[in-house]
């Protein structure tokens, strides 16, 4: 795409186009890239192929010697953008410069099921690679025709079928014309060997990093339609309030501010973002008393005595024998406490909606499945609400993308013209969906060679009762959607040990309400699970006086998992030996730790070692030295699995040393950056990751794995350091203090 | 309506605003310069912050009264993605963004931070960034560059 191309979209939107997210990959300064233009919803619609079983869907070849991909997979940050098109080209055949790439948009792009789980590549992508490996396999067909050749003899080079002997080659252009595929992705059409991939397995730089350094790429939050209108929600000042009366005079002082009243929904609209700030701050109104929490401080008793609950066996593995009068047995507590997003730019979105279409960008994760979700609050048709995706800040799962989404076309509808929503920072702590607080239970035998011979985990999680998406706050606060779900992800995973043992139990006892209205958070419940799960197999070794890295090594027969630890105690020159050890009472004592983890027992292999310090008078940690190795099968871009376990390492170090979601019996009271704090550049440790590429299995994805080893390698270290176990997340100092007064646990 | 003379990127611009108060980044905003990002209006994240005399500062906690007859800098006064300032080159160069929402505020702290000290070490930059917040973790990457664009490092 060209400079030229991009003022057209421009010029295109202002006509009412719709505008898309693309990028050419073309190597040209990424201020070039810009969006370009859609066709309007329902022609586009009607012209494009959207079925993801479908070849069209995902591909079309150009007449100028391009390819264009549209994915329904969104970079939120994670380097899609590169990964995608590299999958595409190296199958197809065709330069990467060649590529034009479309991501996110129900009009446009096929529904390939939320970018989440960690399966933008491991799902999304490798759909996409059977619809390039399957027109590849129809373009040496055609050209086998056309050159009388055999199959066989064919390649894709550079966007032609050549003979593999040499000579001249035909176009894909050439061999398809206008026309479409018109084919099913079809399973048995022939990959490639990874050993003569040239893009795959490359660290390629994103298209759009120049752009995000310039401070020219378009977020959310900077776009714009004409015409349209800005707003702000005022949230009620309790959870379940019920707005009583609003006094409108009291922004009569500001001209253009009015108010928009649905129900419960309040808000403010403006023609200018600071006018409609300062009309949410000065509008007075009257609110009833809300729902009410439980009090913070008694939070796990309130939890397992929830009326509702109902109990599930997960797992049950080995058979269950007695255990041995002389067996040794230990039980114990993890918490994990609810956590937000933390997203460090507030939701936005805006939305058009009419009385018979909408139009919604969005920097939601789910542009596709939002679409129904959002076409039955609104009573439309699926088919006559477009979701397009824009970039927004790092969601890291459901944060309030979806609500700000919400609250716009609410809006919208009731103003008749584009709103555009912009959360506070209030807001986006205070009512994004939480990651839920959890409880894990342990119990379990060992004999006197620390044997594990039996092991009990319960878990007590919020059950998710609907299959689609957390209901967001506007449909439910306008009274158009009388029955609020909420779906908290996978997060019973990963509750059971990977080791070796004679019987492993795990039952989670699902609560039906939660606390606050929870959503997924990056690798849903299973930071929490591995946490606990990795912790107490630290208590186990312990007591056994064993090694915790031989410990694990002996007990764990996956040589995906074996060669992970074994890479991690290699990194950290482990020295065998049991924990605590060194000086425990040292005013700074010192200790390493180590955890792993089977991505939900099917997925990335990875291990974490570390090395901190516990300063015994203030009680604060500090993590010197984090070494991580890391299993996702094959890689597709190197840089941007590296990029995904710095990620995740540094942000759930985080939330194990310093986040916590606080209130009071009303609402959340951790609504800014001093009631919630996060990680800061002085307490980011150094980082060591080493990548395991194994180019001839299937990718596994790498967004959330390696956060699942954080909390038990800081809480394994400290107990080495100090021979005091920490349980109760985030390891905050106070919290840690109490735990080294307590002394040895 | 009141109105206040500054200088932004090179350029004179007169605002004119009723509410005195108005923040800086709105008023940049509204000039259509969107590379400082609204991430609080605490001046708790670094989202916002623009060069103000060389100095750099949250724009969302500096009230348009308070800037008239200053020189403001903002990312886009840097340089381009074509013709980039060399902290924003190293900072392509270590491919630093993820989500890339922090990463003008970062940038311009490290600007600031250059201009006063050319060589700094590793902590002093780790302490001049301090106020600015990352969520996707780009961190180690940041003090990289920023180390690469001080002629220090790799």
């Amino acid at each position: 795409m060209t400079a030229h191309d991009s003022k057209l979209s421009r010029r295109t939107l202002l006509k009412g186009g719709a505008l898309t997210v693309g990028f050419a990959l073309s190597g040209l300064p990424a201020d070039a890239i810009a969006q370009s233009v859609a066709r309007p919803a329902g022609a586009a619609a009607g012209a494009r192929v959207l079925d993801p079983k479908v070849v069209d869907a995902y591909l079309a070849v150009n007449g100028d010697g391009t390819v264009t991909v549209w994915s329904g997979k969104v970079d939120l940050g994670q380097g899609l953008r590169i990964a995608m098109p590299q999958i595409a080209a190296e199958e197809l055949g065709i330069g990467l410069d060649k590529i034009r790439y479309f991501e996110g948009d129900t009009a446009l792009t096929p529904d390939q099921g939320r970018t989440a789980g960690s399966y933008g590549i491991a799902r999304g992508g490798m759909q996409l690679r059977q619809a390039a490996a399957t027109a590849r396999k129809a373009l040496i067909e055609l050209a086998a025709r056309r050159l009388d050749a055999k199959p066989e003899d064919l390649d894709t080079i550079n966007g032609e079928v050549r003979r593999k002997s040499g000579g001249p080659g035909v176009r894909f252009a050439d061999l398809v014309g206008a026309k479409r595929f018109d084919l099913k992705l079809d399973p048995k059409a022939p990959l490639k060997d990874p050993a003569t991939y040239t893009l795959v397995g490359k660290p390629l730089p994103r298209p759009d990093t120049a752009a995000k350094c310039a401070g020219s790429l378009v977020f959310i939050q900077d776009f714009r339609v004409p015409d349209m209108v800005h707003a702000r929600v005022i949230r009620p000042p309790a959870i379940g309030a019920t707005l009583t009366s609003v006094d409108e005079a009291s922004i009569r002082h500001l001209p253009s501010a009015k108010v928009v009243r649905v129900k419960d929904l309040l808000a403010v609209t403006a023609e200018d973002e600071w006018t409609a700030m300062r009309a949410a701050r000065a509008l007075k109104a009257q609110w009833s008393a809300g729902t009410g929490l439980p009090a913070q401080d008694t939070l796990a008793q309130t939890l397992r005595a929830m009326p509702g609950q109902a109990e599930e066996r997960l797992v049950g593995k080995g058979p269950v024998a007695p255990v041995p009068a002389d067996a040794k047995t230990l039980k114990a507590t993890y918490f994990w406490p609810l956590q937000s997003h933390g997203s460090i730019g507030p939701s936005c979105a805006i939305a058009d909606v009419t009385a018979d279409a909408a139009t919604i960008w969005t920097a939601s994760q789910g542009t596709h499945g939002d679409q129904a979700i959002f076409a039955k609050f609104l009573g439309l048709p699926p088919n006559k609400v477009r979701l397009i995706y824009i970039d927004g800040s790092g969601c890291f799962g459901m944060n309030a993308n979806e609500d700000a989404a919400a609250d716009a076309a609410v809006l919208s509808r009731a103003v008749g013209r584009p709103v555009r929503v912009q959360w506070s920072r209030e807001d986006e702590l205070a009512w994004d969906p939480k990651g839920p607080a959890q409880i894990v239970d342990f119990a379990a035998a060992i004999d006197a060679s620390g044997r594990i011979l039996d092991w009990k985990t319960d878990l007590w999680l919020p059950k998710s009762n609907g299959a689609g998406l957390t209901t967001t706050l506007a449909p439910v606060a306008a009274g158009l959607d009388p029955n609020p779900v909420f779906n908290t992800g996978l997060i019973s995973q990963n509750g059971d040990p990977p080791y070796a043992a004679g019987h492993i139990e795990v039952t989670a006892h699902w609560l039906r309400d939660p606390v606050l209205r929870p959503a997924p958070l990056r690798s849903p419940g299973k930071p929490g699970n591995n946490f606990a799960v990795e912790s107490f197999v630290d208590e186990i070794a312990a007591a056994a006086r064993l090694d915790p890295l031989a410990f694990r090594l002996e007990r764990l027969a996956d040589p995906r998992g074996l060669e992970v630890t074994r890479r991690v105690g290699a990194m950290m020159k482990w020295q065998a030996r049991p924990s605590p050890g060194g000086d425990r009472n040292a005013a700074v004592a010192r200790g390493r730790g180590l955890a792993y983890v089977h991505y939900k027992h099917d997925e990335a292999h990875v291990a974490v070692g570390l090395e901190l310090a516990v300063e015994r008078a203030s009680g604060k940690i500090r993590i010197q030295r984090v070494v991580c190795a890391h299993d996702c099968g094959q890689v597709i871009n190197p840089d941007g699995v590296r990029a995904q376990v710095e990620g995740s390492i540094l942000q759930t170090i985080s939330r194990v040393l310093m986040e916590e979601v606080k209130f009071d019996r009303a609402k959340v009271v951790s609504s800014d950056w001093s009631s919630y704090p996060i990680l800061t550049f002085s307490d980011v440790p150094k980082l060591e990751i080493d990548l395991v590429d194994r180019p001839a299995l299937p990718p596994l994805g790498a967004g959330e794995a390696a956060c699942c080893c954080i909390g038990a390698a800081i809480g394994n270290a400290v107990y080495d350091a100090t021979g005091v176990r920490l349980r109760t997340v985030p390891f905050t100092p106070e919290r840690v203090k109490a735990a080294l007064n307590a002394g040895p646990s | 309506m009141p109105s206040y003379d500054l200088k932004v990127n090179g350029f004179a611009r007169r605002v004119d605003s009723s509410d005195p108060d108005q923040p800086l980044l709105y008023v940049l905003r509204g000039f259509g310069l969107t590379a400082a990002k609204y991430g609080c209006g605490l001046g708790q994240c670094g989202s916002c912050n623009v060069l103000v005399d060389g100095k750099a500062m949250p724009s969302c906690q500096l009230a348009i009264a308070s800037v008239a007859g200053k020189s403001v800098t903002t990312l886009e006064g840097l340089g381009t993605a074509a013709n980039p300032h060399p902290i924003q080159a190293a900072f392509v160069k270590a491919s630093v963004p993820q989500c890339g929402y922090c990463t003008p505020g970062l940038i311009i702290s490290a600007a600031a931070l250059l201009a006063e000290k050319p060589k700094p070490t590793e902590t002093e930059i780790r302490k001049a960034l301090d106020g600015n917040l990352c969520r996707c973790g780009t961190h180690t990457r940041v003090v990289a560059a920023v180390l690469a664009a001080s002629g220090q490092g790799g």
